[in-house]
């Protein structure tokens, strides 16, 4: 399949999923819906370094916070204009405050990019392993330095208050759901695309022999740090809607560690060579602990989750499209 | 800043005896991650598992955690070997372990943690006994004895093991395992059998860091995590593999942490050992006594 005829494929589906939400005519259906999406993106994003590169990221809470902080912090100046700004530049400030979402998500996802590529640049040059700690205590520095920063509300929390109705989509949660699904598109398509480009051949070669592959040209720490902001924007991306979407954030539920898992545990169950991997496992895990958190309790779907991780980790190793793969090899050749 | 020359050095005291602990905290990566090259991050989990059981059988029965401790080596010793039987049968034997094998340990990380929440709930614990609450003063400088004996019981833990592995056959086999594999072979020694031993001591060592770390301060599930930046930070500081590096880095962080939070506060300092870790991988990324 070509990729305009993907991304229309994309459209389509999409298309077809928002109005048949609207049609159901639900606010819970959105706003659960809107969890599955971000949890697609956030898998997706995992996997273009974890699953693509084979460099394991566990901080990926941290970078979905630096996303919802960035948010949060732009709200917050919007919300105080007149007593951060001098007089002189107000009247301007107050025509460009408050920025509309959109524009908040690719500030978020520049953010979150950069802290990536720093982090990259300083523990990608030893062996891989060094990144994945280094990624896990980047998670608790960042949120320490946010429970210490009042200024976005620190241990206390705080609140965002989104518009009630928004024109054209009418309530806002709708039009947070739409740019949830964009996003999809976006980050599919990326993961696509780079899976079929010279760059993901660079990947791949990465994953299966580092040493190898710095032998024969690949530039390899160039090619890591691609990933790493890539993935890291796409994360912080998916984090800079949430603040609205919750309402009100403190930094226990904006780093929450089910982010981290979840977003290793989809691509792992999915299988994660592939761009279908991480949205098939999103979807099944995403929905299945929606359905668990109504039906028993949140403590206990997070179990779920961690044992599934577990299991598949374990017994195969490529996760449902590994295993879809061989019973279809098995089928062609008798 | 004008610093009350008093107050500096009972902070001194206070981290150079919370260093000795985080010593012990560390042990078990310093084995597992040092010299197997195991990357076993579910080792702060297993350290709250002690706890735990420290709580449970302290508030039961009434017997002293350390003595608890002692008591269930052998149980988390044989915890130990079980991970990594599954790790080798599933990961290492085919050579996957730096993306699955990971996954794993995060996976068991996280299923640790939520059982434990599911248990106990998320109050805090701590446990009972004679000489939590009071002090020794010794020539004007004050020693806690909650730290103290924590402080004491981490460094025997620490000296036992660094003669076990310098002076036994074993014992330098496990030092040897990671470098040159064939070579044990050739000595007709199973390499697996002495990372499954390795392991096993690595996981046992938790036990006992679990109990003086419910000593020194009440505990909640989810404390494990502040810990794992710690002690890959002084794992990686120390210099991988090495039992004396780990000693004086671990005694390094203490008494900056402590220094950090007696003069900046104590919400500052789990971003110290982040800071030192990243330092170590800039800057000197064999630590300080590596090869």
């Amino acid at each position: 399949m070509r990729t305009p005829v993907f991304i229309l494929v994309q459209l389509a589906v999409a298309a077809a999923l928002f109005l048949t939400f609207r049609f159901i005519n639900n606010d819970y259906v959105f706003f659960a819906g809107y969890t599955v999406l971000q949890f697609i993106v956030l898998s997706t994003a995992w996997n273009i370094l974890g699953g693509y590169c084979g460099y394991v990221n566990f901080g990926s809470a941290g970078f979905f916070a630096l996303g919802v902080y960035s948010s949060v912090f732009f709200y917050t100046v919007s919300q105080s204009l007149d007593e951060l700004v001098p007089e002189s530049v107000l009247a301007p400030m107050q025509a460009i405050f408050p920025l509309p979402l959109p524009v908040l998500m690719i500030i978020g996802g520049i953010v979150a990019g950069l802290v990536g590529l720093g982090t990259g640049y300083l523990t990608l040059r030893l062996r891989g392993v060094f990144f994945a700690i280094a990624t896990l205590a980047l998670a608790v520095v960042l949120q320490t330095f946010i429970v210490n920063w009042s200024f976005v509300g620190g241990s206390r929390g705080a609140y965002v208050i989104p518009p009630n109705e928004i024109p054209v989509f009418g309530p806002y949660i709708q039009f947070l759901f739409f740019l949830m699904l964009l996003l999809v598109i976006i980050s599919l398509t990326c993961a696509r695309l780079i899976e079929r480009s010279r760059l993901g051949y660079g990947f791949a070669t990465i994953r299966d022999d580092e040493l190898a592959a710095e032998a024969c040209g690949v530039p390899t720490l160039r090619l890591k740090l691609i990933a790493t902001t890539l993935s890291g924007a796409l994360m912080g991306m998916a984090g800079a809607p949430f603040p609205f979407y919750i309402g009100y954030v403190e930094p226990g539920s904006a780093f929450d560690l089910s982010y981290a898992v979840n977003s290793i545990a989809m691509p792992m169950i999915g299988g994660t060579t592939s761009w279908a991997g991480p949205l098939i496992g999103a979807i099944l895990l995403g929905t299945l602990q929606q359905v668990a958190t109504v039906t028993i309790s949140s403590a206990v779907n997070l179990l779920i989750v961690g044992m599934l991780l577990i299991g598949f980790v374990i017994v195969a190793p490529n996760g449902i499209v590994g295993l879809w793969q061989k019973w279809v090899s098995r089928r062609s050749s008798p | 800043m004008d610093i009350p020359f008093e107050l500096l050095i009972n902070a001194i005291i206070a981290g150079l005896l919370l260093g000795g602990f985080y010593a012990a905290v560390t042990v078990g990566i310093s084995i597992s991650f040092g010299m197997l090259d195991i990357v076993n991050i579910a080792h702060p989990a297993f350290i709250l598992l002690g706890s735990y059981i420290a709580y449970v059988i302290n508030v039961e029965l009434g017997v002293d955690p350390i003595v608890v401790s002692i008591l269930v080596l052998p149980a988390f010793y044989a915890l130990g070997a079980f991970v990594y039987q599954v790790y080798y049968t599933s990961f290492e034997k085919y050579g996957q372990e730096s993306l699955r094998g990971l996954a794993f340990f995060f996976g068991l990380l996280f299923v640790t943690e939520v059982c434990l929440l599911l248990v106990f709930g998320v109050d805090y614990r701590s446990v009972d006994a004679p000489y939590i609450g009071s002090t020794l003063a010794l020539a004007g400088f004050e020693f806690p004895l909650r730290l103290l004996i924590p402080c004491l019981v981490a460094l025997s833990l620490f000296a036992g093991l660094q003669i076990f592995l310098s002076r036994t056959f074993i014992g330098r086999a496990i030092m040897a395992v990671s470098q040159d594999p064939l070579a044990l072979r050739l000595l007709a020694v199973d390499p697996t059998r002495i990372k499954r031993i390795a392991f096993g001591i690595s996981i046992a060592t938790a036990s006992m860091a679990g109990a003086i770390l419910i000593i020194i301060q009440p505990v909640i599930p989810s404390v494990g995590r502040d810990y794992i930046g710690r002690i890959f930070a002084i794992c990686v500081l120390g210099g991988l593999g090495s039992l004396p590096g780990t000693l004086i880095a671990a005694l390094l962080l203490g008494v900056i942490e402590s220094i950090t939070s007696v003069f900046y506060g104590p919400s500052w300092a789990p971003a110290v050992s982040f800071g030192i870790l990243l330092l170590t991988l800039a800057v000197r990324p064999s630590g300080l006594l590596g090869r």
